[in-house]
């Protein structure tokens, strides 16, 4: 595997499982910037955690920072996994490739042999349900079936830990509620460690077995909720009291926070 | 007409064809009426024109004239088109070098800044420096025949080329890069795979503009070195200088076929290309 692992610090001790190890993790851009201060994080295999915050409050920095596109400026930030999937705000597809195509791009980039990457472009695309669109150009599909592409191509790389930077914030309300339930689906299956960005409360909640609310620039972490619904999830545990009561406190936190 | 109304519902949506504007006999007849309603009023001008010059009608023939003394004359349409022919070789041999030429030159700034530092200014000044003040030059350098006629050609067309081309690589938004970055790809991956599939449209437009610049280039190399196989540039600078109006006419009109042809021609190339999965923004 060519792939860029980001195994940073051999100072941080592993703890159990924990795909994702961040201590005191700060980063300040050249600029002066600090985006995130003092942020304490884990995800272990099978939890999905979903971190809600303001806009600008270093979200996507730490998703960046967990891939290995950007350094922590401070503290420790160790992944214990080369497996890592990264699912962009937009689909990011080669619009001259097909569907097949774009799924089978990280495989070839990481220099798998062609029916080793047929093979698995296949499996991704029937489990993200794009059957039959193999041969589609970008154009030719929704916004949400662009989405499924992506979550498709990075599902080649049978990831351990998923990271995803708010992927459906430019999608329709029923597409994404279609969305969060597949990926639910997919998560139940493949008990990967995910770490979600999202601007939606109630999508955190619904998606997540663990809900992160960072404050206002710069990030720092002010509260931690379990959701305790069980996975794979019900839709309509949305329209519960206990799903609403929920997404009231972590909206709480968030007003808290930002302020 | 109305046999075409009759089978309208079995296609479907017969609003959706209706509507659909350059199809049919009324389509055809809005798309190209008023251009040649257009060219109607202009010949009938030319023709007043030309009839008011009298004896200096030379200097604007009567339109048919064109024809009956120019394309229609045995030894003028032979000239005209050995000339044409010449043309177009020299200015494909530059627009070649030139594509050859600006790809790399693009490529090379794409790949650091310091080298864009370096060499953009180079490219502006080439496009600033008024190529016909370096004609001599390079007929001097060069022989005046075919080859110094292609590096004319060549300057002229460069530029685009460098341009759209340097327009394209740097266009590729940063996702896709880090999606490539994160699987730890080569700078060449990334360039092969990426960068240069990215900016094909930027290049193809490019291309269009530096073609229609590399038959400018052949012509105006031509028309001042007047040496080798003649091309068109030295036909009309003869046909200029024994004031033989209808020919020289004949001679402009084949030149600036040769454009709109090699024009269509490259924007047919880009459909041909890229046209099947590239979406331009404004849709």
């Amino acid at each position: 595997m060519t792939l860029s692992t980001p195994t940073r610090s051999p100072a941080a001790p592993p703890t159990g499982t924990a795909l994702l190890d961040f201590r005191d993790v700060a980063m300040q851009f050249p600029n002066g910037t600090i985006a995130l201060s003092g942020v304490d994080l884990t995800v272990e295999r099978g939890e999905f955690v979903t971190v809600v915050g303001p806009s600008g409050c270093g979200k996507s920095t730490l998703l960046r920072i967990a891939s290995g596109l950007e350094k922590a400026s401070a503290g420790t930030a160790s992944v214990a996994t080369s497996r890592i999937g990264y699912v962009f705000q937009d689909a990011t597809l080669l619009p001259w490739r097909d569907v097949e195509s774009n799924v089978e791009l990280l495989a070839e980039l990481n220099g798998r042999s062609k029916k080793d990457r047929a093979a698995k472009a296949a499996d991704a695309i029937e489990l993200v349900g794009l059957t039959g669109f193999e041969k589609h150009l970008p154009k030719q599909l929704s916004g949400g079936m662009r989405m499924r592409t992506s979550l498709a191509r990075s599902l080649t790389l049978d990831p351990e830990l998923f990271l995803f930077d708010e992927p459906f914030g430019a999608l329709d309300e029923i597409t994404r509620e279609r969305l969060n339930d597949e990926l639910i689906r997919l998560f139940a299956e493949q008990q990967f460690g995910g770490l979600f960005i999202t601007h939606s409360v109630s999508e955190a909640v619904y998606l997540s077995t663990k809900v992160v609310v960072m404050s206002g620039r710069p990030g720092r972490i002010v509260d931690v909720f379990e959701v305790p619904f069980d996975m794979p999830r019900d839709p309509d545990v949305r329209y519960t009291g206990e799903f609403a009561e929920l997404v009231g406190k972590v909206s709480h936190a968030l007003r808290e926070g930002h302020s | 007409m109305s046999t075409v109304a009759k089978e309208l519902p079995t296609t479907g949506s017969p609003t959706l064809q209706v509507r659909r504007p350059g199809r049919g006999t009324k389509g055809t007849a809005l798309l190209v009426g008023p251009p040649i309603a257009f060219l109607a009023l202009i010949l009938a001008l030319w023709y007043l024109v030309s009839a008011l010059l009298g004896r200096l009608s030379f200097l604007l023939p009567a339109p048919h004239r064109i024809f009956t003394e120019g394309f229609f004359d045995a030894r003028v349409a032979g000239d005209i088109g050995n000339a044409i022919v010449q043309t177009l070789l020299v200015s494909l041999a530059g627009l070649a070098v030139a594509i050859v030429i600006g790809v790399v030159w693009a490529v090379a700034m794409s790949q650091a800044r310091a080298i864009e530092r370096t060499l953009y200014p180079y490219a502006v000044i080439l496009q600033c420096i008024p190529i016909l003040a370096l004609v001599p030059l390079i007929g001097f350098w060069f022989g005046q025949e075919f080859f110094a006629r292609m590096i004319v050609s060549v300057l002229i067309a460069l530029f685009p080329m460098v341009s759209n081309t340097l327009f394209g690589l740097q266009g590729v938004e940063r996702s896709q890069r880090e999606l490539f970055k994160l699987q730890g790809a080569s700078r060449w991956t990334v360039l092969t795979k990426l960068q240069l599939p990215a900016a094909l449209p930027a290049m193809f437009a490019g291309m269009r503009i530096s073609a229609g610049l590399a038959v400018v280039g052949a012509i105006v190399g031509d028309f001042f070195f007047r040496r080798g196989t003649p091309g068109i540039g030295s036909l009309i600078s003869n046909y200029t200088a024994r004031l033989q109006g209808p020919q020289l006419f004949a001679a402009i009109l084949a030149a600036a076929l040769l454009g709109v042809a090699i024009f269509a021609l490259f924007g047919w190339l880009t459909k041909a290309a890229v046209g099947k999965w590239y979406e331009p923004a404004t849709n």
